[in-house]
């Protein structure tokens, strides 16, 4: 087996190599690019600047991935992410001493408690009631809103409380706290995933759910479990969100994350169609997003083609990994030979 | 008797890649006639019907239609020409209207703009002549299965159709629903359309049909008058073998277990499921084999999805060793150690982007749950010890098992089942498609299995295969069990008379 030559047949090679341009680009126009200095025992530099503030969309896509792998999609994300800062922002702003670390936990608490309903209801209506994800999460997006926006009255919340503003903004041993959040939450997902048999049962559901069932998986339990994930993941990404603007805005908070966290998960490799995943493709994905948001500033792209640049990009990568264009470009593969149980064995 | 054929299909070939799907088959059809295309699995009537609506070019041969060559290149141009197509699932919109449904593709126009009026008009009148009294403007998924096939029908008699093949139409109606469409097929006999009626049903075809022509294994056997062939002599053609010959094929390698053992593993009392199988009853002892006998959509199927909670039966119960137990789900099943290997190994089997390790432990790993992981050495030990006792071939436990030929992926399936250590076995087909050397191995596997007091239920639509497997053979024949048999001094030419005429033997 030759390594060099399997590369570009590797799942995680194309998202690679864009992130990999994306940041020679940026080293081309900004040569201090990757220097990192260290600044009242934090670090900072553009790169640090990246993983923070992609820290959100990482965190969403994570939950996304599995959500995707049982053929499912979780479009509720952007709303349990303003869901999450207006309720944690709400009881911070309305206790007595927000700046006390035990408020900001128990604020804390209660959005990611909350969360787990709002999961439990996106699995209630895929798992149980058999609702089309698409529709199902559709919902929560659309209603999600208006219940953040009836926790904070209608109001933009501002919280300063020292603690909160850690999750978002804060530095521990020297680096981004969200980082370390987002970090965690991949361990978690991967451990989770791989360690147990969760990762097995979610790519078997999402390959062949009916195969699955004879072989008595309890498809149910599986997908609601991504759901509930999702919800979790999302809720966090919506309390360093909040925390690192310290205020809480139902409206925009969390405005087309899920858009980018389905990205992220397609550019990682992980099919929309369900079945094989790649956590780590999702994190190579988050961060190509991220990355593709800086250099827009870096490069100095001016605003109103800034979507047009993003949307290129994207495309480049989607066309890189689309079947038609990986068969021409290893034209020397065997073709698919159409057997003759596939062409007859159907009915006769 | 209309003396000059409509349709004359001469000397047609068709060859997928390394297999020849028909070889040079000859056909014809009559206008005003009812004709019947008769094979097993495989024998390549799909083939020859996609060679006549133009979804197949052929290689080789010529079609004439009203003594024209015809080419067809697609579907279009046949039902252009005259050649309409109902497929057995329904290709309608069910979330359209039935006038919709009736006239997609052709809506009469005026200005540009659908007339929906005229849509309207015309779709009821041509279910008026089908006797069929439903509103056009109604939505089809209201009405049931069989008025939705009324209305393919329907759909496909409007455009002036010489030659109407109907595939599989009664698949899934009950006898009263057939007796409607047997009426409408008979109408439109009498205005000269020539039909061509596929059934798996034999009492059917004998019903309706004028002509039956024999497939098997793509090639033809021949083309009788249904009045001029006995069921017996029609199921020997179809099967392909002699009478004389079958009587002389020794078979008896088993013997029943003794009818008196007091509880049997499992049995099935009045086990039966509305639309699907007729209620049965059933005794599986410890350690037997049970063939399953019948042809293909007799039950068989539908017989072991009860029995292993694939489907839920709405009649009867089941007791295992004496203790009713309702088996509502595979997962109830698996529980009480029951296994079901489903005929249909792609869509129902197995998982074809995970490894040979992942898809042999499924079934084990879903049992424990998805938290206690089987650990990696585990795995990789249940993987290959499978992998070396049924020589499954490439011996990659990563290797994925969309990959592996189909006797292999039938192996890993089997593996798959056999680590949950099964008490009752169920394998529907379990050797089709496969192999000579794999299926000679899973037979033995099989025989070993029960040798060590798995019970197994063995279907197959090789009789031989049943025969020299099983302790006792049920067989199966529309749908309902219509015997029941220790297997002692049978003979597959006695099994066939069963499946052909349904009386005891």
């Amino acid at each position: 087996m030759n390594r060099l030559t399997d590369l570009p047949k590797s799942r995680l090679f194309w998202p690679i190599v864009t992130l990999l341009a994306l940041l020679i680009l940026n080293v081309i126009v900004a040569p201090s690019f990757f220097s990192i200095r260290i600044q009242d025992g934090h670090l900072f530099g553009s790169v640090i600047d990246i993983l923070r503030n992609g820290a959100p969309t990482l965190l969403v896509a994570l939950g996304m991935t599995l959500v995707i792998a049982t053929r499912g999609i979780d479009l509720s994300v952007g709303a349990v992410v303003a869901i999450s800062g207006a309720l944690a922002c709400t009881i911070i702003a309305d206790s007595p001493d927000p700046g006390s670390v035990g408020t900001v936990l128990s604020a804390v608490g209660v959005s990611l408690l909350f969360s787990l309903v709002l999961g439990s209801w996106n699995g209630l209506l895929v798992a149980v009631l058999g609702i089309q994800p698409i529709i199902a999460t559709l919902i929560l997006m659309t209603a999600g809103r208006g219940i953040a926006m009836l926790i904070t009255e209608g109001q933009i919340i501002t919280v300063s409380s020292a603690p909160y503003k850690t999750i978002g903004a804060g530095f521990w041993f020297g680096l981004p706290v969200s980082i370390i959040i987002a970090g965690a939450m991949f361990a978690i997902a991967a451990l989770l995933t791989r360690k147990t048999a969760l990762g097995l049962l979610i790519e078997s559901v999402g390959i062949n759910p009916e195969a699955s069932r004879l072989a008595g998986i309890r498809s149910r339990g599986i997908i609601w479990t991504v759901y509930l994930f999702s919800a979790v993941c999302a809720a966090i990404a919506g309390l360093m969100i909040s925390s690192n603007v310290t205020a809480a805005d139902a409206n925009s908070a969390g405005l087309w994350i899920e858009m980018d966290a389905i990205l992220a998960v397609v550019i990682g490799g992980t099919s929309l169609a369900g079945g094989r995943y790649s956590l780590t493709g999702t994190l190579i994905g988050a961060f190509v997003i991220q990355t593709l948001t800086t250099t827009v500033y870096t490069v100095g792209i001016a605003a109103e083609i800034t979507l047009v640049f993003k949307a290129l990009v994207v495309i480049a990568v989607c066309l890189l990994q689309s079947p038609v264009v990986q068969a021409r470009m290893h034209r020397t593969r065997p073709a698919k030979v159409a057997t003759p149980e596939s062409t007859t064995g159907a009915r006769a | 008797m209309t003396p000059t054929p409509i349709v004359e299909m001469t000397d047609i070939s068709i060859t997928f890649p390394g297999v020849k799907a028909l070889d040079s088959v000859s056909f014809r059809m009559f206008p005003g006639e009812v004709h019947s295309l008769m094979g097993e699995n495989g024998a390549g009537k799909s083939t020859l019907i996609k060679a006549l609506t133009g979804v197949y070019g052929i290689d080789g041969g010529t079609i004439t239609l009203d003594g024209d060559v015809l080419v067809v290149n697609g579907p279009a141009q046949a039902q252009a020409a005259g050649i309409s197509t109902v497929y057995q699932e329904v290709n309608l919109l069910p979330n359209l209207s039935v006038a919709e449904n009736i006239m997609l593709g052709r809506e009469p126009r005026r200005a540009g703009l659908v007339d929906w009026r005229a849509t309207r008009e015309r779709a009821a009148v041509l279910l008026e002549r089908l006797n069929l009294d439903i509103d056009p403007a109604s939505q089809l998924s209201d009405h049931s299965l069989a008025v939705q096939q009324l209305v393919a029908i329907a759909r496909a008699t409007d455009v002036q159709a010489k030659v109407l093949i109907l595939d599989e139409p009664t698949s899934s109606l009950d006898a009263g629903e057939v007796a409607e469409l047997f009426r409408v097929i008979r109408g439109l006999k009498k205005d000269g359309v020539a039909i061509l009626f596929v059934s798996h049903f034999l009492d059917q075809v004998y019903e309706i049909a004028d002509r039956l022509t024999v497939l098997r294994n793509g090639s033809l056997v021949g083309e009788y008058l249904t009045t001029d062939i006995l069921r017996i002599e029609l199921v020997h053609k179809m099967i392909g073998k002699e009478l004389a010959a079958l009587d002389t094929l020794e078979a008896k390698t088993r013997t029943a277990t003794a009818e008196s053992e007091e509880v049997p593993y499992l049995r099935a009392t009045g086990l039966g499921r509305k639309g699907s199988v007729e209620p049965f009853d059933l005794r599986i002892g410890e350690g037997e084999v049970v063939g399953l006998a019948g042809l293909l959509g007799s039950g068989r199927t539908e017989v072991a999805r009860l029995l292993t909670g694939a489907d839920h039966a709405d009649s009867g119960d089941v007791a295992i060793r004496g203790v009713r137990k309702r088996l509502r789900t595979p997962r109830i099943a698996l529980k009480e150690r029951i296994a079901y290997s489903s005929e249909d190994r792609k869509k129902e089997g197995i998982v074809e982007d995970l490894s040979v390790r992942d898809n042999i432990v499924l079934a084990l790993q879903a049992d424990r749950g998805w938290f206690r992981r089987i650990s990696k050495k585990r795995q990789d030990e249940l993987a290959l010890s499978y992998i070396q006792a049924l020589n499954i071939r490439p011996a990659n436990p990563d290797a994925l098992v969309g990959n592996l030929s189909g006797g292999n992926q039938q192996k890993v399936l089997l593996a798959r089942w056999l680590a949950v250590a099964p008490r009752l076995l169920v394998l529907d087909e379990p050797t089709r498609g496969i192999d000579v050397g794999a299926k000679a191995e899973i037979q033995k596997l099989v025989s070993s299995l029960a040798d060590e007091g798995m019970s197994v239920v063995f279907i197959s639509a090789e009789l031989e295969e049943v025969l020299r497997l099983s302790h006792r053979i049920a067989v199966m024949r529309d749908r309902k069990k219509v015997a029941d048999l220790a297997n002692e001094d049978i003979t597959v030419g006695q099994i066939m008379s069963l499946i052909a005429s349904g009386a005891e033997a």
